[in-house]
This record gives structure tokens, C-alpha cells and sequence, in this order.
């Protein structure tokens, strides 16, 4: 069969059940859209338009998160693979399936500066599992199935594809297809290894797990939870694996670390075995790592060799497939009950729960706004953030009930990132609802893809945590920088009801004097997209909070926060 | 900032430090001898290995000390030999290395010492400056 390297790029995205990409296209890309345009009658592959290649980096991420199979994004060269960057990055961090391909310009231009020319390879290089710059026609036939392969192996993560414009024109002559790349298995971990940990568990008096990510990644979640049972141990997951364990569990004890409760922390430091399943120990929920659960042997489970001994030295670490190892652990493992430490742990939870105003007396208090979201919420919505205070306080207060349920940017901490990955998640699992919760600082970082979302007509509700300010940033200086405000209050606050409707998109602003809970239900509870402005306390805080740099012991909460203000 | 000037024996020339000697791959430090170690790494033969690899040490403020590379066979493959600082987190560092999809396989040569790379440096002739 004679065809164009765009074709052929095509045609290997169609056979890797490729329906839907987001892209914006640019001179170096246009042979690709040019193909796309050509699949006529027999088109398979949604091409989304967006206003940034951030948002189409983010709307990919969406499709990922919510799904777990590699999503793609189209960007042209030059500015269009530089407004990439922060997308892969973020994929990056949190180990997300991507697959970015940006145009280059013809091969005869590299290096000479050329209009739109960027080394996209140099740039992507740091900030991918792994990248590939396309020297001919002939090389997508390996290299693209080998970036699905990449992104969804292993520990999942971005792969970018640049590709110059002439490998797009050149024709060629394809005879044998490549299989589509997919995720290859790890090597199973060692059978020895399992049986040692599940008899160093067996003894343990005071077990807790600690969930990662990776438990979402390879869905562990329901084996992670029998686990818990089966060993009577409470359970902690990081901001990535909230969803992993229902929060009616009574095991669950929420997030670790930062913004955890106190009781939740205090638990951590009487632990004698904290068994780690997908974590990477990072200093968001270890605190200073020298004193994180000073009192217990470490295990940890990673699918990633080079995670072992990271940051925590293990007593036990087994490298494989959180799912598979989970399995045949069970199988070492028959249940006990440990009375003592789940009536510990309950009486934990107990005596430190979230502070909060009742919801009678401040109905828009954060943590009232998030418990509300989780009552009037279907069961089945996909929860995105965007990065600040209203990213904790959902993280604190929002029950996530499913794997999946709560995609946020945990590592690179992306403000920006709600929408779009809002949009993505809409795409990618149709027919359930998604709800964005943001910031007035942070949704204002891709506001232009409200645009894209008028278009597309998804059923995304987005809210917005509107205090006028940097949130996060003004209880940093609040609470460690004495008090000196500098570049953390907005002077303008834009009306983002009324930017909704320049947008052709429902927006409502909640009016705290009325009954704004009634009438946030009514919002959500009619269909289509929409923006929903929520006026909240100006200088609340997400307490409790641990220092950054500090040990997860040294917890502010409000009592210490009032002898500060004293 | 690293120190650039050589200060192994140079051979018989003994030029001054020249744009030549510093902007090439094999340059030591002048700094007290610290514990070293030679890694082995089979690595693919194509224009962005060398990024991966130099990169990767640069991001975690890794001097590489010396750098020898030479291709294998056919060339679809090729043999790296690089000198590192002997610290604790060497061995992340390798584990980070062994994840790369351009690196095959990495290994510990104990039998080659700083020395090795000195002999062929010398064994090169640095071309005079000008």
C-alpha cells in the first residue's frame, strides 16, 4: 500500500484504537491534519480543537486518567511543542500515559533557526519516559506502537514523537502493519519475596498501608482494601490514590501528611509496619523524612526498581505489579483481627476530625462546600482540581468513592490543569457526570478552554472557590512569612458567571445572603456545562498543615494557629 | 561552577590549557583524588543517547569525569564507559540509567580505575593549541 508519512501516522493511531485526540494545528503538523481530513467516510479519529496546547496536553490527560490507557496530543512546532511542556511535565510526575506528537520543521532546516524552529527533543528530553524524533516515514512504523508501548508500561508516563514535516510528505511503500503497542507485563516478582513479607506482616502488632498511586495505576484497589481487612490494618492513601479505598471504610483514614488530620498523622508515628503499595514517598506525605513513622519497619511495593530505597530504606521491597503481587500475598495471609489498634485508630479519627464551621451557620465554609458536592454528586462522577487551598479542602472533605474518581495534579501541582482534564475525563467516559473544582486563581490559567467546552457541550460543572486571592499563597505568608502579603490578592476579580455566558455557557454566582446551597444544587442538577462562581471566606486556611520542611508531628491546627495570632 | 582545567599529566607537548582540550569529552578535575567508579553501560547507537545519559547525571548534579564511547559491531549498538564520583546515591542514579529505554544494560567495572581514561588521553596527543 503507497502512503504519506502523515497517513501512515494515522492509520497507526487508528489500529491503536486511537477515537479521539486534542490538538491545535500549526504549518510544521498540517500534513498530519491534511490526513486526518482525508480519511473521509471512513474517519475513526476525533480531532478536538483547542485554545492552547496546554489545554489539549491536559484534555489528553483527562482521557488517560479517566480510563488508564495512553490518550494523545497533536501541537505543531515551536510555540505549539513549548505550550506542551507543562502537560508532559505533569504527565511526568504522575506517572500518566501520554503520547504527544509535535511537527518539526523539514529536516533540512534543523539547526538553522528556522521559522517556528525549537529543539523539541532537547526540551521534551527531561520531562518524558522517553522521546523519539522521527528520521523518516519509515520509522513511525517502529516508533509509534513503541510509544504506546513506553507510556503504558511499567510505570506509566509521557512519550513524546516529534516529527519533521518532510517525513509527513514523504511517501512510502507499507506492506507488513506493526502490532499496536500496549502495555508488556513486569517480570513477576519472586515468590520467596511475597511469602517474606506476608510473614513479616503476619507478625506486625500495629500494620498500616499507605497507597499510592500505583495502586490506581494498576487497579489494585479492590485487592488493596481485602488486604486491609484481612490484616485489620488502617489504611492512608497519598492526594494520587484518593478512590482507592471508600471513605465509609472504617479502615480509611484519609490522606497522610501535609494536610492530613492530626489523628491521621499521630497514627503514622505509632505504626510498627507501614506497608507502602505504589507510593514514592514524597515529602508532601512524609514531612521530614528522617522522623516519617519513626517507630516502623518499612515495606514497599513498587512496579519501579529505581523507587526502592528512594527515600525510605526498605525492610522488604518487591518489585512487580501491585495487582499480582496484592493477589498472591492474600493468598499467604489469613485474617486477623488486631482489636486493640483498630479501636487505636478509630479513637484516632475520633478525637481529631476536619474543623469546621456546622453548615447551618456558614453553608460556603470549603470543607461544608466539599461534604455538600459529595451528597449531591452522583456516585460515578469523575471529581478534577485545579492547584491551591480548594485542591486540599476537596482532598480533606470530598468523599472520593471510586478508582479514578479524583484527578488532580499531584506532583507538579499544575494550576490549569482542572478544566481541561475536566473536558478529557467528559470525552473519554461518556454519560457521567464531571465536576471541575477551581480557584479564581487558577482557572483563569486556561480559561480559554470554557471555549472548547461550549463547543463540545460536555456535561462539566465547573466551580469555582472564589476568595480573590492566591490562597495557598496568602496562608504561606500568613502563617510563615509573618504576615507580609506581597502578590498573593487580586485586585480585579473577573465575574465568571458573566464570562460563562460571553462563553455560551451557563454561569451562576452563589449569593451567600440567599440560600446558595439550594441553589448550587439546582446548577448541578440541570444538564449541560456550566460555571458556577462560589464567594468564599477570604482568609480561610486549609488547616491542619504541616510546616513545609517540618516532621508530620508538628501539625498546625486551629487551636496553635490562634496562640500564633495571640 | 566545576573546575575545567586539566591537571592530569599531559604529554610531551605540554600545551597550555586550549579551547580544544576543555570543549572535549575526556576532562578531569583538579580537585583532590575523591573515590571513583567506572560504569559500563551498552547503550543504542542513534543522535539523542548521549543526551539521555548526560542529562540524567546533570539533573542530579553529577559530574561526569570521563566520558568514552565507542561503537559495537554492526553499530545499532555501542559500548560507554563512564568515570563518576563513588557517593551513596550512585546507585539511583543507575537505577534511573537502567530505565532508560537507550540503555541496555548497565554494570560496575571494579578492574578500571581513573588511570585508564588518563592513559588514553595521553595515549591521544593532544593536538597543539592554535
Amino acid at each position: 500500500m503507497k502512503t504519506t508519512g502523515a497517513r501512515l501516522l494515522r492509520t497507526l493511531l487508528e489500529r491503536q484504537g486511537i477515537h479521539t485526540i486534542a490538538g491545535i494545528p500549526g504549518g510544521a503538523i498540517l500534513p498530519f491534519y491534511d490526513a486526518l481530513h482525508s480519511a473521509g467516510q471512513q474517519r475513526t479519529i476525533r480531532h478536538v480543537l483547542t485554545r492552547h496546547e496546554q489545554g489539549a496536553g491536559f484534555i489528553a490527560q483527562g482521557m488517560a486518567r479517566a480510563t488508564g490507557r495512553a490518550a494523545v496530543c497533536v501541537a505543531t512546532s515551536g510555540p505549539g511543542a513549548t505550550n506542551l511542556l507543562t502537560a508532559i511535565a505533569d504527565a511526568r510526575l504522575d506517572s500518566v500515559p501520554l503520547v504527544a506528537i509535535t511537527g518539526q520543521v523539514p529536516q533540512t532546516l534543523i539547526g538553522t533557526d528556522a521559522f517556528q524552529e525549537v529543539d523539541t527533543y532537547g526540551l521534551t528530553l527531561p520531562i518524558t519516559k522517553h522521546n523519539f524524533l522521527a528520521r523518516s516515514a519509515a520509522q513511525l512504523l517502529e516508533v509509534v506502537p513503541l510509544a504506546f508501548q513506553l507510556a503504558e508500561s511499567g510505570r506509566p508516563g509521557p512519550v513524546a514523537i516529534d516529527v519533521p514535516k518532510d517525513v509527513l510528505t514523504a511517501t512510502l511503500e507499507v506492506t507488513d502493519w506493526p502490532a499496536p503497542g500496549g502495555a508488556v507485563p513486569p517480570p513477576p516478582c519472586p515468590e520467596e519475596e511475597i511469602a517474606t513479607l506476608a510473614r513479616r506482616l503476619a507478625a506486625a502488632q500495629r500494620p498500616v498501608l499507605y497507597l499510592g498511586g500505583g495502586v490506581i495505576s494498576s487497579g489494585a484497589a479492590d485487592l488493596a482494601c481485602t488486604l486491609a481487612q484481612r490484616l485489620s490494618a488502617p489504611t492512608v492513601c497519598t492526594l494520587m490514590a484518593l478512590g482507592a479505598m471508600p471513605p465509609a471504610n472504617p479502615l480509611f483514614m484519609g490522606m497522610l501528611g501535609m494536610h492530613a488530620t492530626k489523628g491521621t498523622n499521630l497514627l503514622l508515628e505509632e505504626a510498627d509496619l507501614l506497608l507502602g503499595i505504589g507510593v514514592r514517598f514524597d515529602d508532601r506525605a512524609t514531612g521530614r523524612v528522617a522522623e516519617f513513622c519513626p517507630h516502623a519497619t518499612i515495606a514497599h511495593i513498587d512496579i519501579d526498581q529505581a523507587e526502592i530505597g528512594k527515600i525510605k530504606l526498605p525492610y522488604v521491597s518487591l518489585v512487580g505489579d501491585a495487582a499480582d503481587i496484592l493477589r498472591r500475598l492474600l493468598e499467604h495471609l489469613p485474617a486477623q483481627s488486631r482489636p486493640a489498634w483498630r479501636t487505636r485508630a478509630s479513637h484516632l479519627r475520633q478525637a481529631h476530625p476536619l474543623r469546621h464551621p456546622p453548615r447551618a451557620e456558614d453553608p460556603l465554609h470549603p470543607v461544608n462546600l466539599c461534604q455538600f458536592l459529595g451528597e449531591m454528586l452522583p456516585i460515578d462522577t469523575i471529581l478534577t482540581t485545579d492547584v491551591g487551598q480548594h485542591q486540599m479542602w476537596v482532598a480533606q472533605a470530598y468523599p472520593v468513592r471510586r478508582p479514578r474518581g479524583l484527578l488532580t495534579s499531584g506532583g507538579l501541582g499544575t494550576m490549569g490543569f482542572g478544566l481541561p482534564a475536566a473536558i478529557g475525563a467528559a470525552l473519554a467516559q461518556p454519560g457521567r457526570r464531571v465536576a471541575c473544582v477551581s480557584g479564581d486563581g487558577s482557572i483563569l490559567m486556561n480559561i480559554q478552554e470554557l471555549a472548547t467546552l461550549a463547543e463540545l457541550r460536555l456535561p462539566v460543572a465547573v466551580l469555582v472557590f472564589n476568595n480573590g486571592q492566591l490562597g495557598l499563597v496568602r496562608q504561606q505568608q500568613e502563617l510563615f512569612y509573618h504576615g507580609r502579603y506581597e502578590a498573593s490578592r487580586f485586585d480585579v476579580v473577573p465575574d465568571f458567571a458573566a464570562l460563562a455566558r460571553a462563553f455560551g455557557l451557563r454561569g451562576i454566582r452563589l449569593d451567600p445572603a440567599g440560600d446558595p446551597l439550594t441553589d448550587l444544587a439546582e446548577a448541578l442538577a440541570a444538564p449541560g456545562p456550566c460555571v458556577i462562581d462560589i464567594p468564599i471566606e477570604e482568609h480561610a486556611n486549609v488547616l491542619p498543615m504541616v510546616p513545609p520542611g517540618a516532621a508530620n508531628h508538628q501539625m498546625i491546627a486551629e487551636p496553635e494557629l490562634a496562640s500564633l495570632h495571640a | 561552577m566545576p573546575d575545567h582545567s586539566p591537571s592530569f599529566p599531559l604529554p610531551a607537548s605540554s600545551s597550555p590549557p586550549s579551547e580544544t582540550a576543555t570543549g572535549n569529552c575526556h576532562v578531569l578535575r583538579d580537585k583532590p583524588p575523591a573515590p571513583t567508579a567506572v560504569l559500563e553501560l551498552r547503550v543504542r547507537n542513534h543522535p539523542g543517547t548521549m543526551s539521555h545519559i548526560t542529562g540524567l547525571f546533570a539533573r542530579r548534579a553529577f559530574n561526569l569525569e570521563a566520558i568514552l564511547c565507542v561503537p559495537l559491531a554492526e553499530g545499532a549498538t555501542s559500548l560507554m564507559l563512564l568515570l563518576v564520583a563513588e557517593e551513596p546515591r550512585l546507585e539511583q542514579v543507575e537505577r534511573q540509567l537502567a530505565k532508560l529505554h537507550d540503555v541496555l544494560s548497565v554494570h560496575h567495572r571494579k578492574d578500571l580505575s581513573p588511570g585508564f581514561f588518563t592513559r588514553l588521553t595521553a595515549a591521544a596527543s593532544p593536538a597543539p593549541a592554535g
